[in-house]
């Protein structure tokens, strides 16, 4: 368990190797990269086999940093930092797998890419609010530079409106974090300690510190209403970081509400409850809806993403384990499907159609030049809405069974949500890949100068790669695996639920 | 009083390496310079004036913090030789710039006048008494005066030397003129007995007069808002090295020297800390300053295309924050989270106005646009550029980020979100997200762009830029992830 730390240090260590690597050639850049993603996944599963969930939240390290503010250098884990940590190897993985064909800067794409995750890992392990800040930033600032230098459509408009979102956020959260610590007096950023002194606040500056700092997270998480920097940011990047985006950084955010805000100021959570649970369900229907009708193929992916992460925001909201837990098993599923349909789109379809128009690629026999992009679609698409056997039907079953509980309304219309979010997916599956069977007919009958036109462009279709198939491969085994047994991660993340800091905040109800 | 010559001389050791140091460098030029090329009279100028700053901070460091001396004029504490020590570095890394950056008809002259700069911050850092403080705050003004027209063939370098000079003389006008109410007001130039004199004399509205007309001064000094308008234009027509002097630890020592008027010698007239019902004071104008100074500083950032306008703009955002610094002060965490801001923010900028002076030395370097493609013409800059650039913004691990944080967590450890300082930590948090937006837009042009045409020319890095810009960037990361460093030589 204590090896855990060594995520971080192995991960920024590679990001500086990386650069270095990379001066020489892309491919060293690449190697290095693959070589530190994977020894990260395997520090982590190697910490994992003697993980103990019932002890609870487990001190990993713990020095001096600045004395003069009272901030130490405090890492913990428990089983939902060890869930989310596990997640962020795999992401890492398959997003760098995704990313083989990067030529340009290859060097600085890896190592920018590398300090994101790092940053990452560390606010997933942080038990001290001025620790996880420092990452939280660390993870803000390679996205503008991953996503205006690598990405595609207004890539530098999009890139920039997510970091000043992002950043923004942060400025929230700081100022509630330093706002909490100087009212409890400005003796300690851990948590732990923040949670205690925040007890004895007024009820106003309860209600007001967990409204900053709530909603500088779920800026991150891609809450209503200020989620419009995600599917602008998602459709921006380059492939590797839009599953980065989708699969983890939205997930820093809704931590960040899970972790700090909400077991903080359980009073001010009390307070704004209702709120919360109303923009949650009306961002599962709203982005579900928006999403039913964008033209582009990344744009859907990208509101789907944030009607996903409205079940992680209804979940928190709902309070109570069964729903919390499901949250967190959303999290990391939202985080796996995610990764894969961002991969389908941005690497195998468009990096070889050059075109993400619904329209244009109806015109494109894709289930037949791009047969395997096409199974690993419809798998995505299953799993995304939330089909039995993967892993999005265990998280947004525990959701909505512990959403009910809470609230019946509430529930009833995210439920709506699940068929909207079937509807986008097939929409998407149906026109993208299985749209142009009754032209190709035509054609090969009465071969028009358009059919031809188009059957050669097929021929020149790249055959998919090996990286790529290796990342879609432990994508897809990871999210079924899951599907079949979700017991194995609840079984990290219940226990968790049971520390004192956050049975403040819930309200019974065992899942 | 009791007055003693030797222990003067003591005091003034850094002082008097300084002085000697500028001398040298005078008369060897005069000497031995004849015949040679400019590069290397430079060379040996800035050699020379690096060894008297050394010289310099190891009296300093051998001074140690005495207390009052001479009489109570000086007063070698934490603060005083903290200050020295950061302006004394800023000016060295100022001056480790030079070489390979700098086009200067009169070198000599020029490393000379820096020196003397020095001189006077020095003593700006340990001024007790209003008329000391007041001429080595003269004395550093005019070095910079000089210094920001001394690029004799560059008519922008003249209008920003006559606009500093002009805007300056009035400050210090209206500064002598508070200095000399107070003087009839307490009977004394001296803090300690300012201070206790105004804890009976009543406040009234001459007090008032006088303390709104040093904090003139003050804001002019600081660069902070309304007395601002002379950064932009400075900035932009100033030799790069005089613009990073005047923009580092020429604010350091400002800073310290106001500190220690305000609260050792204003104190008692400070007015309180409550934001509508404060009594009259400084702390409430102080307030109204750092507040236009972040809201005008962060929004004129916003449309500048001149580089180091947006750099004046962004300086003039930051001069909102450390004045907060400087209304924390007096609280318990006294001046260490000033210090430390306002040292590593003279770090990031000195990087920032050298990585546009090499630049500007191989070609031009006055529009934002100008750095475009510079990940190409050269990675080693555009990599420090985006350290200093990022440290300026905030971001951790780097420097930039804790200062702030640390002169924040101050004002609302000290005195809660309900007083003056708490309200503007939050305000300044909320401006520093619109702060990023303009440090992006350089990074952009030097990350993310391509360079104007195909080609481009590599930018040659003299080696002593890069071993200056190499120690800046790794200062910069260094104090970040360990801030502690730099906070123990603060407190002493």
């Amino acid at each position: 368990m204590n090896a855990l730390p060594w995520t971080i240090y192995v991960t920024f260590a590679g990001a500086a190797l990386a650069l270095i690597a990379g001066a020489r050639s892309a491919a060293n850049a690449r190697v290095v990269a693959l070589a530190t993603a994977i020894a990260g996944f395997v520090v982590t599963l190697f910490a994992a086999r003697d993980f103990v969930p019932a002890a609870g939240l487990q001190v990993l390290a713990d020095h001096t940093w600045i004395p003069s503010l009272g901030i130490r250098y405090q890492l913990s884990a428990d089983g939902i930092s060890l869930t989310l940590v596990v997640l962020t190897g795999l992401a890492a993985i398959a997003g760098i797998l995704f990313s083989w064909n990067i030529e340009k800067r290859a060097g600085e794409f890896f190592a920018l890419y590398l300090a994101l995750i790092g940053g990452v890992y560390g606010v997933f392990l942080s038990a001290d609010a001025f620790t996880l800040f420092v990452f939280y930033e660390i993870a803000i600032v390679p996205k503008y530079f991953l996503i205006a230098n690598w990405g595609s459509t207004n890539r530098e408009y999009g890139a920039m409106k997510l970091v000043l979102y992002s950043f923004a956020g942060s400025a929230l959260v700081l100022a509630g974090l330093l706002w909490a610590y100087g009212a409890g007096g400005g003796e300690s950023f851990a948590l732990s300690s923040l949670a205690a002194k925040a007890a004895h606040f007024l009820p106003w500056e309860q209600n007001a510190m967990f409204g900053l700092v709530f909603l500088g997270f779920s800026v991150l998480a891609g809450m209503l209403p200020f989620h419009t920097w995600a599917p602008t940011g998602h459709v921006a990047a380059p492939t590797g970081a839009s599953m980065l985006l989708a699969g983890v950084v939205m997930k820093l955010g809704a931590y960040g509400c899970l972790r700090v805000a909400i077991p903080l100021f359980p009073a001010g959570f009390a307070f704004w409850q209702p709120v919360i649970m109303a923009l949650a369900v009306a961002g599962i229907l709203y982005a579900g809806f928006i999403a039913l009708v964008q033209d582009d193929f990344k744009f859907v992916i990208g509101y789907s993403s944030v009607s996903h992460m409205g079940f992680v925001i209804l979940g928190l909201a709902a309070a109570n384990a069964q729903s919390v837990a499901g949250a967190v098993l959303q999290m990391f599923s939202h985080g796996i499907i995610a990764g894969l349909l961002f991969a389908v789109v941005g690497r195998m379809v468009y990096e070889r159609t050059h075109t993400r128009q619904l329209a244009d690629l109806q015109a494109l026999p894709l289930h037949r030049t791009l047969p395997f992009a096409a199974f690993t679609f419809v798998l995505a698409g299953l799993a995304s809405m939330g089909m039995p056997g993967f892993s999005g039907f265990p998280a947004e079953l525990t959701i909505l069974v512990g959403t009910w509980k809470s609230s019946p309304l509430a529930a009833t219309f995210a439920a709506g949500g699940v068929l909207v979010a079937a509807a986008f997916t097939l929409r998407a599956i149906h026109v993208s890949f299985f749209g142009s069977t009754a032209q190709l007919a035509a054609s090969t009958s009465a071969p028009t100068p358009h059919a031809s036109n188009s059957a050669h462009a097929h021929a020149d279709y790249a055959p998919i790669t090996w990286p790529e198939r290796a990342g879609a491969g432990l994508l897809i085994a990871t999210t079924v695996y899951l599907g079949l047994k979700p017991d194995l991660l609840l079984d990290w993340i219940t226990p968790a639920l049971q520390s004192p800091l956050m049975q403040a905040a819930l309200k019974g109800g065992t899942p | 009083m009791n007055l003693n010559y030797s222990e003067l001389l003591h005091a003034f050791l850094p002082e008097a390496s300084l002085v000697v140091g500028a001398v040298l460098v005078l008369s060897i030029d005069l000497f031995s310079g004849r015949g040679r090329s400019l590069a290397e009279r430079l060379n040996v100028a800035v050699v020379i004036g690096l060894l008297a700053l050394a010289s310099a901070l190891y009296h300093t460091c051998a001074a140690g913090t005495g207390g009052a001396t001479f009489g109570g004029v000086l007063m070698l504490d934490a603060l005083g030789r903290a200050t020295r020590l950061g302006v004394l570095a800023l000016t060295a890394l100022t001056l480790g710039l030079l070489p390979g950056t700098a086009r200067l008809r009169n070198p000599a002259e020029f490393v000379a006048i820096i020196l003397l700069a020095a001189c006077g911050f020095t003593v700006m850092a340990v001024a007790q008494q209003l008329l000391l403080g007041f001429v080595a705050l003269e004395l550093a003004s005019l070095s910079l005066y000089i210094l920001a027209g001394f690029d004799k063939s560059s008519p922008a370098s003249a209008e920003a030397g006559l606009k500093y000079f002009l805007f300056g003389g009035v400050s210090a006008a209206f500064m002598l003129f508070g200095f000399s109410l107070l003087y009839g007001l307490t009977g004394s130039i001296e803090l300690p007995e300012i201070a206790r004199q105004l804890n009976v004399v009543h406040t009234g509205p001459l007090l008032i007069a006088a303390l709104v007309m040093v904090l003139v001064g003050f804001g002019f000094k600081a660069a902070a808002a309304p007395f601002h308008l002379w950064a932009p234009d400075v900035y932009e027509g100033a030799p790069v090295s005089s613009a990073a002097l005047i923009a580092s630890a020429s604010k350091l020592a400002g800073l310290t020297l106001f500190t220690r008027l305000l609260w050792a010698g204003f104190g008692p007239a400070s007015g309180g800390d409550a934001i509508l019902s404060a009594a009259p004071g400084w702390l409430p104008v102080l307030a109204l300053l750092a507040a236009a100074s972040l809201l005008i500083g962060n929004l004129g950032a916003l449309v500048q295309t001149n580089v180091r306008r947006l750099l004046a703009y962004s300086a003039i955002a930051h001069a909102g924050a450390l004045l907060i610094g400087v209304m924390v002060a007096g609280a318990k965490s006294g001046p260490a989270p000033l210090l430390y801001y306002a040292f590593t923010y003279g770090l990031a900028t000195i990087g920032a106005f050298g990585v546009i002076a090499v630049v500007d030395r191989a070609g031009r370097c006055q529009a934002i646009t100008d750095l475009a493609g510079l990940h190409r013409r050269s990675p080693f800059l555009a990599g420090c550029l985006a350290i200093f650039i990022l440290s300026l913004a905030g971001i951790p691990p780097l420097a930039g980020f804790f200062g702030k944080f640390t002169v924040f967590a101050a004002a609302l450890k000290s005195f809660g979100l309900n007083s003056s300082m708490g309200a503007l930590s939050l305000f300044a948090i909320a401006m520093s997200a619109i702060g990023l937006y303009y440090y992006l837009v350089i990074l952009k042009q030097a990350l993310v762009a391509a360079p104007a045409n195909e080609t481009p020319p590599a930018i040659p890095v003299s080696p002593a830029a890069k071993l200056t810009l190499l120690v800046l960037a790794a200062a910069l990361v260094l104090l970040g992830v360990f801030p502690s460093l730099l906070i123990d030589v603060i407190s002493g």
